[in-house]
């Protein structure tokens, strides 16, 4: 339990907090990877998501993308990016996007996919355009999943951010990787601790999200009651929302 | 490329080792995740707990949980088993939901037609509703699998990580083509059990094959997952 002291007096000591090498300058830091990552990720997976969930094509390069990326070691690729390209913002950045764009393109996916064809085509026989069917239907109904894509990359990326620090960056994973690499135990547990934190918290704030984005009524009460109290009014105003949220 | 072939060796060394750090805490998951979730699946309460605790345990970096384990559980620092028995808690939190999804899935209709025959309670789960929950299952086991040997690879900023060791190595000493064949050899590795795992679930669910409606879309496993 020693180390376990020592961390937590390290955390409750405020000196250790300010600088620009202190415990709030590095959450920041990792904070700001974790959010670049997650809006370049975004950029990417989003709107091919929506199109191939959309148009029902492609479907097959979802899952090859999907598998593919998720097979392929986040360490490795950001160690590699740093020996051939310098050490640098650029490749943690892109090992952290490669790392968040499968949860969110198979979310997306399977969001739009899953909308109810009925609803769908309700949509369009209402005379909508397709655009309007994707943005004012589509999306409002699949929003729960989106997010929920949304909540798992994020989590993966604000917990791998750490590796950041192996490659001579900033954020959390410095305590992490310096604290064992000079065998300050108690060091790299102020990091875990602090990276857990933090990952928990992120994951309440979008596991909220994901609640209040449920359309209709039957918020809380799975997929197949909320499926069958969609409304045309509870997806009115809802594109927005999911700007606001992916877009960050 | 040319170091993987020339390394060949050394590289099968290293996939044995990932894949014991890796595929052990699967066995176990799935040995605590099955009875737990066919446990709790009819009852709310501990449902939510089950869920909500298997939500929280995923929330933890894995990189986190490798170095904190040794002062939960009293293991040394850098050993072999705080990997395992990080890896067994996702796995099973993972698993857990990927159980219970699956036993959703069974129609309530063919579990109502078996009581109706005379199946008691405990058959019916072991003779109808597993085998039924197989396909789902097979989903939350791939992508499990999958994280897992992307996880162990992490492992090696801490000096226990397989293939992932090459990352490290070919770092430290400005070896791109070795992490190159790491990457290689991890993603192979990968896609490699991946389809050893579908290619089982196929054999234990010989009724599946052939009777896929057409009109019936496979989603890709939106809600698990997590490479670290």
């Amino acid at each position: 339990m020693n180390f376990v002291q020592q961390a937590v007096s390290y955390l409750l000591t405020a000196d250790n907090w300010t600088g620009p090498v202190g415990l709030a300058a590095r959450t920041l830091e990792h904070l700001e990877y974790t959010a670049i990552a997650m809006g370049a990720s975004a950029l990417i997976a989003v709107p091919v998501g929506l199109i191939i969930g959309h148009t029902g094509r492609g479907t097959l390069l979802v899952v090859g993308a999907v598998n593919g990326l998720r097979s392929l070691p986040t360490l490795g690729v950001l160690l590699l990016g740093v020996l051939l390209f310098g050490l640098g913002m650029g490749p943690p950045l892109v090992a952290l996007m490669l790392l968040g764009v499968p949860s969110l393109l198979a979310g997306t996916y399977a969001g739009i996919a899953n909308v109810e064809p009925t609803v769908v085509d309700a949509a369009r026989a209402m005379g909508m355009t397709e655009t309007q069917v994707l943005l004012r239907v589509e999306i409002p109904n699949a929003l729960p999943l989106i997010l929920g894509g949304l909540r798992n990359a994020t989590l993966q990326v604000v917990a791998t951010a750490t590796v950041a620090a192996y490659a001579s960056l900033g954020g959390l994973g410095r305590y992490l990787i310096d604290g064992i690499k000079e065998r300050e135990f108690q060091l790299a547990l102020v990091g875990a601790l602090m990276v857990a934190l933090l990952a928990l918290i992120l994951d309440g704030l979008l596991a909220l999200s994901v609640w209040a984005s449920a359309p209709g009524t039957g918020r809380l009460r799975g997929a197949v009651t909320r499926r069958n109290h969609v409304t045309p009014t509870a997806l009115a105003d809802k594109p927005a929302a999911v700007d606001g949220h992916v877009l960050r | 490329m040319h170091y993987l072939l020339t390394h060949l060796g050394e590289a099968w060394a290293l996939t044995v080792v990932h894949l014991r750090l890796s595929l052990v805490p699967v066995l176990i998951g799935m040995a605590i995740a099955v009875p737990l979730g066919v446990l709790v699946q009819r009852a709310p309460v501990p449902r939510r707990l089950t869920t909500a605790t298997a939500g929280i345990v995923f929330t933890i970096p894995s990189l986190a949980l490798f170095v904190a384990l040794p002062t939960i559980i009293g293991t040394r620092i850098l050993d072999e088993a705080n990997v395992m028995v990080a890896l067994t808690a996702y796995t099973t939190a993972l698993l857990v939901r990927a159980v219970l999804e699956a036993l959703d899935a069974v129609p309530a209709q063919v579990s109502d037609a078996a009581t109706a025959i005379g199946y008691p309670t405990v058959k019916r789960m072991l003779k109808v509703e597993l085998p039924l929950s197989i396909p789902v299952l097979v989903a939350g086991l791939r992508v499990v699998v999958v994280t897992n040997i992307a996880m162990v690879s992490v492992g090696s900023v801490i000096g226990i990580g397989g293939l992932g060791t090459w990352f490290t190595e070919g770092y430290q000493t400005d070896k791109s083509d070795q992490i190159v064949a790491g990457i290689i050899a991890l993603f192979v590795l990968a896609i490699v059990i991946d389809v050893l795992i579908v290619l089982a679930g196929r054999l234990a669910t010989p009724w599946e094959r052939g009777t896929r409606a057409p009109g019936r879309r496979s989603v890709v496993a939106p809600v698990v997952g997590g490479a670290r």
